[in-house]
Protein backbone atom coordinates (compact mmCIF):
# COMPACT_ATOMS: atom_id res chain seq x y z
CA UNK A 1 0.00 0.00 0.00
CA UNK A 2 2.73 2.23 1.02
CA UNK A 3 4.72 2.17 -2.20
CA UNK A 4 2.52 1.21 -4.74
CA UNK A 5 3.38 2.18 -8.52
CA UNK A 6 0.94 2.32 -11.12
CA UNK A 7 2.89 0.46 -13.51
CA UNK A 8 2.91 -2.48 -11.37
CA UNK A 9 -0.89 -2.88 -12.52
CA UNK A 10 -1.37 -4.87 -15.73
CA UNK A 11 -5.00 -4.53 -17.17
CA UNK A 12 -5.21 -7.91 -16.81
CA UNK A 13 -5.24 -6.88 -12.81
CA UNK A 14 -8.10 -4.46 -13.19
CA UNK A 15 -10.15 -5.34 -10.39
CA UNK A 16 -12.65 -8.10 -12.03
CA UNK A 17 -15.93 -7.31 -12.81
CA UNK A 18 -17.66 -9.49 -10.70
CA UNK A 19 -16.32 -7.46 -7.80
CA UNK A 20 -18.44 -4.99 -8.60
CA UNK A 21 -22.16 -6.93 -8.69
CA UNK A 22 -22.15 -6.70 -4.88
CA UNK A 23 -21.79 -3.20 -3.57
CA UNK A 24 -20.89 -3.87 -0.14
CA UNK A 25 -18.34 -6.25 -1.31
CA UNK A 26 -16.97 -3.25 -3.20
CA UNK A 27 -16.71 -0.86 0.12
CA UNK A 28 -15.01 -3.48 1.84
CA UNK A 29 -12.33 -3.94 -0.65
CA UNK A 30 -11.92 -0.38 -0.99
CA UNK A 31 -10.91 -0.62 2.62
CA UNK A 32 -13.24 2.80 3.29
CA UNK A 33 -15.98 0.55 5.01
CA UNK A 34 -13.09 0.49 8.26
CA UNK A 35 -14.01 4.56 8.87
CA UNK A 36 -17.01 4.63 10.64
CA UNK A 37 -18.68 7.48 9.00
CA UNK A 38 -18.25 5.57 5.53
CA UNK A 39 -19.57 2.85 7.14
CA UNK A 40 -22.64 4.99 8.43
CA UNK A 41 -23.48 6.42 5.06
CA UNK A 42 -22.62 3.07 3.45
CA UNK A 43 -25.14 1.49 4.89
CA UNK A 44 -27.77 4.13 4.07
CA UNK A 45 -26.61 3.61 0.61
CA UNK A 46 -27.21 0.02 0.96
CA UNK A 47 -30.92 0.72 1.65
CA UNK A 48 -31.38 3.16 -1.30
CA UNK A 49 -29.65 2.05 -4.13
CA UNK A 50 -29.28 -1.00 -6.08
CA UNK A 51 -26.18 -2.57 -6.77
CA UNK A 52 -24.51 -0.96 -10.08
CA UNK A 53 -25.50 -2.98 -13.35
CA UNK A 54 -23.20 -3.76 -15.84
CA UNK A 55 -22.93 -2.41 -19.02
CA UNK A 56 -22.77 -4.53 -22.32
CA UNK A 57 -19.67 -2.38 -23.28
CA UNK A 58 -17.94 -2.59 -26.96
CA UNK A 59 -14.08 -2.22 -26.00
CA UNK A 60 -10.72 -1.71 -28.67
CA UNK A 61 -11.45 2.61 -29.47
CA UNK A 62 -8.27 3.87 -31.06
CA UNK A 63 -9.23 6.88 -28.63
CA UNK A 64 -8.17 4.97 -25.76
CA UNK A 65 -4.74 5.41 -24.04
CA UNK A 66 -2.73 2.21 -23.34
CA UNK A 67 -1.92 3.56 -20.11
CA UNK A 68 -2.69 1.70 -16.83
CA UNK A 69 -6.13 2.65 -15.41
CA UNK A 70 -6.28 4.07 -12.25
CA UNK A 71 -8.13 0.99 -9.82
CA UNK A 72 -11.79 1.54 -9.43
CA UNK A 73 -10.79 1.97 -6.24
CA UNK A 74 -9.28 5.59 -6.57
CA UNK A 75 -11.73 6.49 -9.29
CA UNK A 76 -15.02 6.24 -6.60
CA UNK A 77 -13.01 7.56 -3.75
CA UNK A 78 -11.15 10.63 -4.88
CA UNK A 79 -13.80 12.90 -6.37
CA UNK A 80 -14.01 16.56 -6.91
CA UNK A 81 -18.58 16.63 -6.59
CA UNK A 82 -19.12 19.73 -4.64
CA UNK A 83 -23.21 18.79 -4.78
CA UNK A 84 -22.12 16.17 -2.37
CA UNK A 85 -19.56 18.04 -0.34
CA UNK A 86 -15.81 19.96 -0.44
CA UNK A 87 -13.59 17.16 0.30
CA UNK A 88 -12.59 14.79 -2.23
CA UNK A 89 -13.62 11.57 -0.01
CA UNK A 90 -17.17 13.54 0.55
CA UNK A 91 -19.28 12.31 -2.37
CA UNK A 92 -18.63 8.72 -1.83
CA UNK A 93 -19.53 9.00 2.18
CA UNK A 94 -22.67 11.45 0.85
CA UNK A 95 -23.83 10.81 -2.20
CA UNK A 96 -25.38 7.48 -0.68
CA UNK A 97 -28.82 8.70 -1.15
CA UNK A 98 -29.33 10.08 -4.45
CA UNK A 99 -31.47 8.25 -6.63
CA UNK A 100 -30.43 8.51 -10.49
CA UNK A 101 -33.16 6.46 -11.57
CA UNK A 102 -35.62 7.21 -12.80
CA UNK A 103 -33.50 10.07 -14.96
CA UNK A 104 -34.87 12.38 -17.27
CA UNK A 105 -33.15 14.87 -19.54
CA UNK A 106 -34.44 17.80 -20.87
CA UNK A 107 -33.37 18.90 -24.38
CA UNK A 108 -34.00 22.88 -25.37
CA UNK A 109 -32.93 25.76 -27.56
CA UNK A 110 -31.90 25.71 -31.02
CA UNK A 111 -33.09 22.56 -32.51
CA UNK A 112 -35.89 20.82 -34.00
CA UNK A 113 -36.71 18.22 -31.66
CA UNK A 114 -36.66 19.93 -28.17
CA UNK A 115 -38.52 18.25 -25.05
CA UNK A 116 -38.15 15.79 -22.03
CA UNK A 117 -36.80 12.47 -22.82
CA UNK A 118 -36.08 9.57 -20.27
CA UNK A 119 -33.08 8.15 -20.26
CA UNK A 120 -33.30 5.07 -21.81
CA UNK A 121 -34.77 6.91 -24.47
CA UNK A 122 -31.58 9.11 -24.86
CA UNK A 123 -29.14 6.67 -24.56
CA UNK A 124 -31.15 3.45 -25.55
CA UNK A 125 -30.33 3.32 -29.36
CA UNK A 126 -26.41 3.78 -28.88
CA UNK A 127 -24.03 1.38 -28.32
CA UNK A 128 -22.29 1.94 -25.26
CA UNK A 129 -18.29 2.55 -25.98
CA UNK A 130 -15.02 2.23 -23.63
CA UNK A 131 -12.74 5.16 -23.72
CA UNK A 132 -9.79 4.96 -21.59
CA UNK A 133 -8.98 8.64 -21.15
CA UNK A 134 -6.44 10.42 -19.40
CA UNK A 135 -8.58 12.99 -16.63
CA UNK A 136 -6.63 16.16 -15.71
CA UNK A 137 -8.09 18.14 -12.76
CA UNK A 138 -7.08 22.05 -12.54
CA UNK A 139 -5.89 21.10 -9.14
CA UNK A 140 -3.08 19.64 -10.98
CA UNK A 141 -3.85 15.75 -10.05
CA UNK A 142 -4.64 13.86 -12.74
CA UNK A 143 -6.27 9.87 -13.15
CA UNK A 144 -6.24 7.05 -16.43
CA UNK A 145 -10.27 6.30 -16.38
CA UNK A 146 -11.83 3.46 -18.25
CA UNK A 147 -15.10 5.21 -19.18
CA UNK A 148 -18.54 3.36 -20.83
CA UNK A 149 -20.38 6.20 -22.68
CA UNK A 150 -21.64 7.38 -25.95
CA UNK A 151 -20.18 9.99 -27.91
CA UNK A 152 -21.99 12.85 -27.30
CA UNK A 153 -21.82 14.66 -31.17
CA UNK A 154 -23.93 10.78 -32.01
CA UNK A 155 -26.34 11.64 -29.27
CA UNK A 156 -26.34 15.50 -30.40
CA UNK A 157 -27.38 14.86 -33.79
CA UNK A 158 -30.58 13.23 -33.05
CA UNK A 159 -31.94 15.99 -31.53
CA UNK A 160 -31.33 17.99 -35.30
CA UNK A 161 -29.69 21.10 -33.95
CA UNK A 162 -30.15 23.59 -36.15
CA UNK A 163 -27.65 26.31 -37.91
CA UNK A 164 -27.99 28.52 -34.75
CA UNK A 165 -26.43 26.32 -32.30
CA UNK A 166 -23.46 27.55 -31.26
CA UNK A 167 -22.90 25.94 -28.23
CA UNK A 168 -23.97 23.51 -25.95
CA UNK A 169 -25.48 24.42 -22.81
CA UNK A 170 -25.30 21.66 -19.76
CA UNK A 171 -26.93 21.89 -16.47
CA UNK A 172 -26.53 19.36 -13.31
CA UNK A 173 -29.88 18.21 -11.41
CA UNK A 174 -30.79 20.46 -8.27
CA UNK A 175 -31.60 18.38 -4.99
CA UNK A 176 -30.90 19.28 -1.71
CA UNK A 177 -32.42 16.67 0.06
CA UNK A 178 -30.34 13.93 -1.57
CA UNK A 179 -27.48 15.92 -1.98
CA UNK A 180 -25.94 17.77 1.21
CA UNK A 181 -23.62 19.93 -0.89
CA UNK A 182 -26.19 21.78 -2.15
CA UNK A 183 -27.60 22.99 0.52
CA UNK A 184 -24.25 25.48 1.74
CA UNK A 185 -24.46 27.61 -1.58
CA UNK A 186 -20.40 26.96 -2.22
CA UNK A 187 -21.28 27.49 -5.61
CA UNK A 188 -24.30 29.10 -7.39
CA UNK A 189 -26.31 25.78 -8.22
CA UNK A 190 -27.11 24.50 -10.30
CA UNK A 191 -23.92 23.66 -11.77
CA UNK A 192 -23.81 24.25 -15.20
CA UNK A 193 -21.55 24.23 -18.41
CA UNK A 194 -20.80 24.59 -21.81
CA UNK A 195 -18.99 23.83 -25.26
CA UNK A 196 -18.78 25.08 -28.29
CA UNK A 197 -20.97 23.06 -30.66
CA UNK A 198 -17.54 22.07 -32.37
CA UNK A 199 -16.09 21.07 -28.99
CA UNK A 200 -19.38 19.33 -28.56
CA UNK A 201 -19.67 17.11 -31.66
CA UNK A 202 -15.97 16.48 -31.56
CA UNK A 203 -15.63 12.17 -31.64
CA UNK A 204 -13.51 12.60 -28.68
CA UNK A 205 -16.03 13.87 -26.43
CA UNK A 206 -18.03 11.55 -24.52
CA UNK A 207 -21.62 11.35 -22.58
CA UNK A 208 -20.56 8.82 -20.07
CA UNK A 209 -22.97 6.47 -17.93
CA UNK A 210 -20.60 4.02 -16.84
CA UNK A 211 -16.93 3.20 -15.47
CA UNK A 212 -15.35 -0.05 -15.72
CA UNK A 213 -18.10 -1.79 -17.40
CA UNK A 214 -20.72 -0.68 -14.72
CA UNK A 215 -22.77 1.99 -14.47
CA UNK A 216 -21.95 5.17 -12.86
CA UNK A 217 -21.52 5.07 -9.43
CA UNK A 218 -23.37 8.23 -7.82
CA UNK A 219 -20.47 10.09 -6.74
CA UNK A 220 -19.04 9.96 -10.25
CA UNK A 221 -21.85 11.94 -12.01
CA UNK A 222 -24.82 9.49 -11.69
CA UNK A 223 -26.02 8.61 -14.37
CA UNK A 224 -25.02 10.60 -17.10
CA UNK A 225 -21.73 12.84 -17.60
CA UNK A 226 -19.87 14.75 -19.59
CA UNK A 227 -16.36 13.68 -20.42
CA UNK A 228 -14.06 16.08 -21.93
CA UNK A 229 -10.75 14.38 -22.05
CA UNK A 230 -8.60 17.46 -23.53
CA UNK A 231 -10.19 19.85 -20.50
CA UNK A 232 -9.70 19.88 -17.20
CA UNK A 233 -12.21 17.91 -15.23
CA UNK A 234 -14.96 20.61 -14.17
CA UNK A 235 -15.62 21.01 -17.27
CA UNK A 236 -17.10 17.56 -17.42
CA UNK A 237 -20.45 18.25 -15.56
CA UNK A 238 -21.86 15.61 -14.02
CA UNK A 239 -25.58 14.47 -13.17
CA UNK A 240 -27.09 15.90 -16.33
CA UNK A 241 -30.52 17.18 -16.29
CA UNK A 242 -30.38 19.75 -19.13
CA UNK A 243 -29.32 20.21 -22.71
CA UNK A 244 -29.66 23.04 -24.01
CA UNK A 245 -28.70 24.76 -27.63
CA UNK A 246 -28.06 28.27 -27.86
CA UNK A 247 -26.32 30.95 -30.53
CA UNK A 248 -24.20 32.50 -27.28
CA UNK A 249 -21.16 31.57 -25.13
CA UNK A 250 -23.19 29.91 -21.73
CA UNK A 251 -22.34 31.30 -18.28
CA UNK A 252 -20.27 28.15 -16.97
CA UNK A 253 -19.97 27.94 -12.93
CA UNK A 254 -16.48 28.10 -12.21
CA UNK A 255 -15.63 31.05 -14.39
CA UNK A 256 -18.71 32.73 -12.81
CA UNK A 257 -17.40 32.06 -9.18
CA UNK A 258 -13.60 32.91 -9.86
CA UNK A 259 -13.11 34.77 -13.35
CA UNK A 260 -9.71 35.30 -12.98
CA UNK A 261 -8.58 31.89 -12.76
CA UNK A 262 -11.08 29.34 -14.42
CA UNK A 263 -11.96 30.28 -18.19
CA UNK A 264 -14.88 29.08 -20.14
CA UNK A 265 -12.43 27.04 -22.79
CA UNK A 266 -10.29 25.47 -19.93
CA UNK A 267 -7.83 23.50 -22.11
CA UNK A 268 -5.36 21.75 -20.26
CA UNK A 269 -2.46 23.77 -20.70
CA UNK A 270 1.31 23.47 -19.42
CA UNK A 271 1.76 26.67 -20.59
CA UNK A 272 -1.01 28.92 -18.89
CA UNK A 273 -0.85 28.55 -14.99
CA UNK A 274 -3.16 28.73 -12.24
CA UNK A 275 -2.87 32.08 -10.58
CA UNK A 276 -2.48 30.18 -7.63
CA UNK A 277 -0.40 27.45 -8.84
CA UNK A 278 1.49 25.66 -11.76
CA UNK A 279 -0.19 23.73 -14.23
CA UNK A 280 3.30 22.34 -15.50
CA UNK A 281 3.50 19.47 -13.88
CA UNK A 282 0.54 16.90 -12.23
CA UNK A 283 0.70 13.99 -9.61
CA UNK A 284 -0.84 10.98 -11.08
CA UNK A 285 -3.34 9.21 -8.36
CA UNK A 286 -2.36 5.58 -7.02
CA UNK A 287 1.34 6.52 -7.64
CA UNK A 288 2.12 6.53 -3.92
CA UNK A 289 4.39 8.00 -1.67
CA UNK A 290 7.48 8.65 -3.84
CA UNK A 291 5.82 8.35 -7.10
CA UNK A 292 7.30 12.00 -9.14
CA UNK A 293 5.09 14.08 -10.49
CA UNK A 294 4.60 14.03 -14.48
CA UNK A 295 4.83 16.91 -16.90
CA UNK A 296 1.46 17.92 -17.87
CA UNK A 297 1.01 17.68 -21.33
CA UNK A 298 -0.89 20.35 -23.84
CA UNK A 299 -4.34 19.46 -23.88
CA UNK A 300 -3.77 16.73 -22.18
CA UNK A 301 -2.07 15.07 -25.16
CA UNK A 302 -5.32 15.19 -26.62
CA UNK A 303 -3.51 17.61 -29.15
CA UNK A 304 -2.90 15.72 -32.44
CA UNK A 305 -7.14 15.53 -32.56
CA UNK A 306 -8.10 18.53 -31.09
CA UNK A 307 -5.58 21.52 -31.57
CA UNK A 308 -7.20 21.83 -35.09
CA UNK A 309 -10.38 23.55 -32.91
CA UNK A 310 -8.61 26.31 -31.48
CA UNK A 311 -6.45 27.59 -34.39
CA UNK A 312 -6.06 31.31 -34.47
CA UNK A 313 -7.51 31.25 -30.88
CA UNK A 314 -4.78 33.27 -28.00
CA UNK A 315 -4.88 30.27 -25.46
CA UNK A 316 -3.40 32.73 -23.04
CA UNK A 317 -6.39 34.88 -23.48
CA UNK A 318 -9.06 32.38 -23.76
CA UNK A 319 -7.67 29.99 -20.83
CA UNK B 1 -1.33 25.70 42.04
CA UNK B 2 1.19 22.92 40.53
CA UNK B 3 3.99 22.53 42.04
CA UNK B 4 7.62 23.02 39.99
CA UNK B 5 7.68 19.20 40.70
CA UNK B 6 4.18 18.06 39.26
CA UNK B 7 4.82 20.30 36.48
CA UNK B 8 8.36 18.84 35.81
CA UNK B 9 8.00 15.38 36.11
CA UNK B 10 3.77 14.98 35.30
CA UNK B 11 2.62 18.44 33.06
CA UNK B 12 5.45 18.19 30.58
CA UNK B 13 5.06 14.86 29.79
CA UNK B 14 1.91 15.31 29.26
CA UNK B 15 1.68 18.17 26.77
CA UNK B 16 4.51 16.24 25.29
CA UNK B 17 2.90 13.18 24.27
CA UNK B 18 -0.50 14.55 23.97
CA UNK B 19 1.18 17.51 21.42
CA UNK B 20 2.81 14.34 19.46
CA UNK B 21 -0.41 12.46 19.44
CA UNK B 22 -1.11 13.63 15.70
CA UNK B 23 2.26 13.12 14.29
CA UNK B 24 1.93 9.91 15.69
CA UNK B 25 -1.53 9.35 14.30
CA UNK B 26 -0.22 10.72 11.02
CA UNK B 27 2.77 8.68 11.32
CA UNK B 28 0.74 5.16 11.73
CA UNK B 29 -2.07 5.71 8.71
CA UNK B 30 1.52 6.14 6.15
CA UNK B 31 2.76 2.75 7.89
CA UNK B 32 -0.72 1.48 6.88
CA UNK B 33 -3.02 1.54 10.09
CA UNK B 34 -5.52 3.20 10.98
CA UNK B 35 -7.82 5.46 8.36
CA UNK B 36 -6.31 5.25 5.18
CA UNK B 37 -4.59 8.53 3.55
CA UNK B 38 -6.72 7.80 0.54
CA UNK B 39 -6.29 7.85 -3.03
CA UNK B 40 -3.43 10.93 -2.73
CA UNK B 41 -1.45 10.13 0.21
CA UNK B 42 0.82 12.97 0.27
CA UNK B 43 -1.76 15.53 -0.52
CA UNK B 44 -3.76 14.36 2.89
CA UNK B 45 -0.03 14.33 4.84
CA UNK B 46 0.52 18.02 4.05
CA UNK B 47 -3.08 18.93 4.86
CA UNK B 48 -2.60 17.37 8.38
CA UNK B 49 1.09 18.57 8.98
CA UNK B 50 -0.19 22.23 7.44
CA UNK B 51 -3.05 22.21 9.99
CA UNK B 52 -1.45 20.76 13.07
CA UNK B 53 1.23 23.53 12.05
CA UNK B 54 -1.70 26.47 12.18
CA UNK B 55 -3.59 25.01 15.62
CA UNK B 56 0.01 24.58 16.97
CA UNK B 57 1.01 28.68 16.68
CA UNK B 58 -2.61 29.98 17.85
CA UNK B 59 -2.15 27.14 21.16
CA UNK B 60 0.83 29.01 21.51
CA UNK B 61 -0.33 32.52 21.49
CA UNK B 62 -2.95 31.21 23.74
CA UNK B 63 -1.08 30.85 26.72
CA UNK B 64 -0.19 34.27 27.66
CA UNK B 65 -3.88 35.59 27.21
CA UNK B 66 -4.74 32.32 29.20
CA UNK B 67 -2.19 32.44 31.74
CA UNK B 68 -3.30 36.64 32.18
CA UNK B 69 -7.11 35.63 32.27
CA UNK B 70 -7.52 32.83 34.62
CA UNK B 71 -4.38 33.90 36.79
CA UNK B 72 -2.44 30.82 36.29
CA UNK B 73 1.19 32.02 36.14
CA UNK B 74 2.92 28.38 35.60
CA UNK B 75 0.57 27.95 32.37
CA UNK B 76 4.02 30.19 30.80
CA UNK B 77 6.26 26.99 31.46
CA UNK B 78 4.67 25.24 28.57
CA UNK B 79 4.92 27.91 25.66
CA UNK B 80 8.23 26.80 24.16
CA UNK B 81 7.54 23.24 24.13
CA UNK B 82 3.86 24.14 22.22
CA UNK B 83 5.80 27.07 20.35
CA UNK B 84 8.75 24.19 18.96
CA UNK B 85 5.62 21.53 18.31
CA UNK B 86 4.33 24.27 16.01
CA UNK B 87 7.43 25.00 13.98
CA UNK B 88 8.00 20.86 13.83
CA UNK B 89 4.68 20.62 12.37
CA UNK B 90 5.31 23.61 9.94
CA UNK B 91 8.71 22.35 9.10
CA UNK B 92 7.42 18.60 8.35
CA UNK B 93 5.03 20.47 6.16
CA UNK B 94 7.49 22.48 4.04
CA UNK B 95 9.72 19.18 4.03
CA UNK B 96 6.80 16.85 3.17
CA UNK B 97 5.96 19.73 0.22
CA UNK B 98 9.66 19.72 -0.77
CA UNK B 99 10.55 16.21 -0.75
CA UNK B 100 7.64 14.40 -1.61
CA UNK B 101 5.42 16.21 -3.46
CA UNK B 102 8.30 18.24 -5.46
CA UNK B 103 10.67 15.32 -5.44
CA UNK B 104 13.45 18.38 -4.59
CA UNK B 105 13.11 19.58 -7.93
CA UNK B 106 14.93 22.56 -7.08
CA UNK B 107 13.50 24.67 -10.14
CA UNK B 108 9.96 23.74 -9.64
CA UNK B 109 10.26 24.89 -5.54
CA UNK B 110 12.02 28.05 -6.30
CA UNK B 111 9.44 29.10 -9.07
CA UNK B 112 6.59 28.34 -6.65
CA UNK B 113 8.11 30.27 -3.97
CA UNK B 114 9.21 33.35 -6.16
CA UNK B 115 5.56 33.34 -8.43
CA UNK B 116 2.92 31.79 -6.27
CA UNK B 117 1.83 33.97 -3.66
CA UNK B 118 0.27 31.65 -1.31
CA UNK B 119 3.68 29.29 -1.43
CA UNK B 120 5.46 32.94 -1.31
CA UNK B 121 3.72 33.58 2.25
CA UNK B 122 3.71 30.10 4.14
CA UNK B 123 7.64 29.68 3.24
CA UNK B 124 8.17 33.38 4.26
CA UNK B 125 6.38 31.75 7.81
CA UNK B 126 8.77 28.96 8.05
CA UNK B 127 11.86 31.04 7.32
CA UNK B 128 10.75 33.53 10.03
CA UNK B 129 10.12 30.54 12.34
CA UNK B 130 13.35 29.11 12.42
CA UNK B 131 15.64 31.98 14.09
CA UNK B 132 12.82 31.57 16.83
CA UNK B 133 13.26 27.41 17.52
CA UNK B 134 17.09 28.51 17.17
CA UNK B 135 16.98 30.96 19.88
CA UNK B 136 14.59 28.53 21.85
CA UNK B 137 17.18 27.60 24.78
CA UNK B 138 18.25 28.70 28.06
CA UNK B 139 21.66 29.82 27.24
CA UNK B 140 20.42 31.91 24.11
CA UNK B 141 17.66 33.86 25.99
CA UNK B 142 20.58 34.78 28.16
CA UNK B 143 23.16 35.35 25.36
CA UNK B 144 20.65 37.73 23.87
CA UNK B 145 19.13 39.54 26.97
CA UNK B 146 16.38 42.35 25.70
CA UNK B 147 16.69 41.61 22.09
CA UNK B 148 15.43 37.86 22.50
CA UNK B 149 12.28 39.60 23.07
CA UNK B 150 12.29 41.69 20.16
CA UNK B 151 13.40 39.00 17.85
CA UNK B 152 10.47 36.57 19.27
CA UNK B 153 7.19 39.23 18.57
CA UNK B 154 7.76 37.60 15.26
CA UNK B 155 5.68 35.26 16.20
CA UNK B 156 2.94 37.71 15.04
CA UNK B 157 3.75 37.81 11.92
CA UNK B 158 4.49 34.44 11.27
CA UNK B 159 1.09 33.52 12.98
CA UNK B 160 -0.59 36.28 10.54
CA UNK B 161 1.00 34.94 7.48
CA UNK B 162 0.19 30.82 8.23
CA UNK B 163 -3.47 32.35 8.15
CA UNK B 164 -3.36 34.10 5.09
CA UNK B 165 -1.22 30.87 4.04
CA UNK B 166 -4.16 28.78 4.36
CA UNK B 167 -6.79 31.69 3.16
CA UNK B 168 -5.13 31.76 -0.23
CA UNK B 169 -4.82 27.89 -0.96
CA UNK B 170 -8.46 27.15 -0.81
CA UNK B 171 -10.22 26.69 -3.77
CA UNK B 172 -13.57 28.10 -2.93
CA UNK B 173 -14.50 27.58 1.09
CA UNK B 174 -13.51 30.07 3.37
CA UNK B 175 -15.21 28.99 6.49
CA UNK B 176 -12.16 27.09 7.72
CA UNK B 177 -9.89 29.53 6.93
CA UNK B 178 -11.90 32.47 8.46
CA UNK B 179 -12.39 30.27 11.63
CA UNK B 180 -8.26 30.36 12.18
CA UNK B 181 -8.23 34.11 11.52
CA UNK B 182 -11.00 34.65 14.09
CA UNK B 183 -9.16 32.78 16.36
CA UNK B 184 -5.53 34.91 15.52
CA UNK B 185 -7.74 38.15 15.58
CA UNK B 186 -9.05 37.38 19.00
CA UNK B 187 -5.56 36.69 20.40
CA UNK B 188 -4.22 39.80 18.66
CA UNK B 189 -6.82 41.96 19.92
CA UNK B 190 -6.49 40.70 23.71
CA UNK B 191 -2.96 42.05 23.23
CA UNK B 192 -3.71 45.51 21.70
CA UNK B 193 -6.75 46.13 24.37
CA UNK B 194 -3.77 44.98 27.10
CA UNK B 195 -1.41 47.36 25.89
CA UNK B 196 -3.80 50.11 25.32
CA UNK B 197 -6.75 49.94 27.68
CA UNK B 198 -6.87 53.06 30.02
CA UNK B 199 -5.65 51.77 33.18
CA UNK B 200 -7.21 52.04 36.43
CA UNK B 201 -4.78 55.23 37.65
CA UNK B 202 -5.34 57.12 34.27
CA UNK B 203 -9.09 56.46 34.46
CA UNK B 204 -9.00 57.76 38.31
CA UNK B 205 -6.72 60.17 36.70
CA UNK B 206 -9.23 61.68 33.89
CA UNK B 207 -12.11 61.83 36.35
Amino acid sequence: MLIRHRHSIRPSEITPEKVFRNRRQLLRDAGLAGSGLFLAAGCAAEDDSPELRKLDVKRGSPFSTDESPNSFEDIISYNNFYEFGLDKSDPARHAGKFKPKPWTVTVAGEAAKTGTFDFDDIVGPHDIEERVYRFRCVEAWSMVIPWNGIPLGDMLKRFEPTSKAKYVAFETVVRPEEMPGQRRRVLDFPYVEGLTIEEAMHPLTLMAIGVYGVELPNQNGAPIRLVVPWKYGFKSIKSIVKITFTEQEPPTTWNLAAPREYGFYANVNPEVDHPRWSQARERRIGGGFFDEKQPTLMLNGYGEQVASLYEGLDLRKFY
Amino acid sequence: MPTQRQIRTIGKPAVFLLASLPLLWLAARIAGYGESLGPNPIETVQDELGGWGLRFLLITLAVTPLRQLLRWPWLTQFRRMLGLFAFTYCGLHFLNYALLDQSLEWSAIIEDVAERPFITVGFTAVLLMTPLAITSTAGWRRRLGRRWQTLHYLVYPIAILGCWHFWWQVKKDLREPLIYAAILAVLLGYRLWRRYRPTAAAAAAGS
